[in-house]
């Protein structure tokens, strides 16, 4: 194939994403530097920065970017090492090992929605929930979940999907390992720890590197959950930059405030996606 | 205690596949708990303590379907995920296909910086999209939903297809362009064939996750095009405290994907790990 057709092949898929990242990105810009209500039309005017201003002096700024850090490290700590874990204990061969790989990944497949609803509703309700239920069965104080504890309600939530998602990817790559050298190492004496701190985890070294990769550009924009169930609040205790620029935008109707809180969520994802390209995206692309 | 070694192997088996099978029902739990509640009554389904056992009623099902109108937003969300992914698939193929077997010197550059593109957080850009989509009359639109989520996936699915094609032999392909085949004969009668799997379980992954979609979807839809997500947002609401509807509409829009996802799990891992796990 000469170089011409495959340019000609390649050139679409290029060309449209280009367009998708550029044009909203340059609007974006734009926006967030001049003054833009819906609610008060008029001729845009350029802003400087004031709206950047605004949206930082905010005093939702400040718990809305640290909620976002919390969100995303909690969460990727507790699916990682309990992915690991769930993965590690279903790796050798039971009775029933494909049923309980099967429901212990279905939750991956539950929409967001669907998700926070069961827990905020069926699980995690002062009243009728079934936390409640167990609390006061064991003659504890049933806890109001979301009111007290909105920010860990939603990490529980999150974690209950994506521990699914960390295993499965680990089962994946555990099934892969070469057993003979676990078999050498234990006929030399090796301890299971040994073993797993020198033979496994290096194996799965990539599995976790791409787990992590995978979930911080998932998580960094929570909102799915929060939107139905806690509405960022109480107060701001469960809002993060994503249901933040939300509320900016399509509650108050702020397109100028909004775009600079988009912009400022953009530069975030990029420190991250830097770090995070530069030991993740080598480590892909040494296999293709 | 005094066990051989084959007898503590087998006490150990026997108690880890019982602890297997204990954390996987609890993780199971809230699952189990939904299908159930959606053969409950409302009064059934908000008992204290909780029902087991009890006779179980279809009602919610049909009255789901007669409230708000379920197939309309099923229909929704198979129009946007099917459409979505076939799009996608018609512009990813050709292009993978090219940079798998005539890479240039840009080629992994192309390919991360599409992978990059995934970086661009969604709410980054929702008030220009938004804008976008109610000045050209698409707000509410499938049409809009359908772009959106070809762009949102094109790179997972260029990534994808990218690793199958990497994997087709490069000698059949000589072979065939020493006979004088053209480009499309290549395509049509070696690649596809041979990546057919590929170019399926790529087209799979990208319907759970236009399925599963939820940002767009709520922010973008409202009646018209709403999509199950959207629907099953709308009963966060205080007028959507009935917990065996909400369990029926769920248990509906889930069941399909749920099942799918058991039946291509292999499949998922490659496309999500952007075939780095296998």
């Amino acid at each position: 194939m000469n170089s011409r057709i495959a340019k000609l092949l390649q050139a679409p898929s290029i060309i449209l994403l280009f367009l998708w990242m550029i044009v909203p990105l340059g609007m974006t810009l734009y926006f967030s530097v001049v003054r833009y209500n819906l609610l008060s039309p008029g001729p845009l005017e350029f802003d400087g920065f004031s709206n950047y201003a605004f949206f930082i002096t905010d005093s939702a700024f400040l718990p809305a970017l640290i909620n976002t850090l919390i969100l995303v490290g909690s969460i990727l700590i507790i699916t990682v090492v309990m992915g690991l874990a769930l993965a590690l204990l279903i790796n050798r061969p039971f009775f029933g090992r494909g049923i309980v790989r099967v429901m212990m990944i279905s939750p991956f497949f539950i929409m967001p929605t669907v998700n926070a609803l069961i827990w905020k509703n069926m699980l995690m309700n002062p009243v009728y929930g079934i936390f409640s239920v167990i609390a006061i069965a064991f003659g504890a104080e049933p806890i109001d979940w979301l009111s007290e504890m909105p920010l860990l309600s939603i990490i529980i939530m999150v974690s209950w999907q994506w521990t699914p998602f960390a295993l499965l990817i680990f089962i994946t790559s555990l099934q892969s390992q070469d057993t003979e050298q676990q078999e050498a190492a234990q006929l030399d004496g090796a301890s299971s720890w040994a073993i797993f701190k020198y033979l496994t985890l290096p194996h799965l070294a990539r599995p976790i590197a791409v787990v992590i990769m995978i979930q911080t550009i998932f998580h960094l924009s929570i909102f799915a959950e929060i939107f139905v169930t806690t509405g960022g609040g109480p107060g701001y205790d469960s809002t993060n930059l994503a249901f933040l620029i939300f509320s900016q935008a399509l509650l108050q109707f702020d397109v100028g405030v909004a775009s600079a809180g988009g912009v400022i969520a953009i530069i975030l994802a990029n420190i991250v996606a830097f770090f995070l390209i530069r030991a993740v995206g080598k480590n892909l692309m040494v296999q293709s | 205690m005094n066990l051989t070694l084959s007898q503590r192997k087998k006490v150990s088996t026997w108690s880890l596949g019982l602890l297997s099978w204990i954390v996987a029902l609890v993780i199971f739990f809230p699952i189990l708990w939904m299908v159930m509640t959606s053969f409950k009554t409302e009064l059934q389904a908000i008992s204290t303590p909780p029902l087991f056992m009890w006779e179980p009623t279809l009602e919610n099902f049909s009255v789901v379907q007669e409230r708000s109108d379920y197939f309309k937003y099923a229909m929704n969300s198979v129009i946007t995920s099917f459409g979505a992914t076939f799009l996608a698939l018609l512009i990813a193929v050709p292009a993978a296909y090219s940079m798998a077997f005539s890479p240039s010197k840009r080629t992994k550059d192309i390919l991360l910086w599409m992978l990059s593109t995934k970086m661009l957080p969604a709410v980054g850009v929702l008030m220009p999209i938004y804008l976008l989509a109610q000045s050209t009359g698409l707000l509410d639109n499938v049409f809009s939903l359908i772009i959106i989520f070809t762009m949102i996936n094109l790179p997972i699915i260029m990534w994808m297809l990218f690793t199958y094609f990497k994997e087709i032999p490069k000698d059949i392909l000589e072979a065939c362009r020493m006979d004088g085949a053209s480009t499309f004969a290549e395509l049509r009668y070696i690649v596809m064939p041979l990546s057919w799997g590929g170019i399926a379980s790529t087209g799979l992954l990208s319907i759970v996750l236009c399925w599963n979609e939820a940002f767009w979807s709520i922010n973008l839809t409202a009646a018209d095009a709403g999509t199950l997500t959207a629907l099953i947002a709308s009963y966060s609401s205080p007028e959507g405290l009935f917990w065996a509807k909400l369990s029926a509409a769920s248990t509906l829009a889930c069941a399909p994907i749920v099942v799918f996802g058991w039946f291509c799990q292999k499949q998922l891992v490659q496309g999500l790990t952007f075939g780095a796990v296998k």
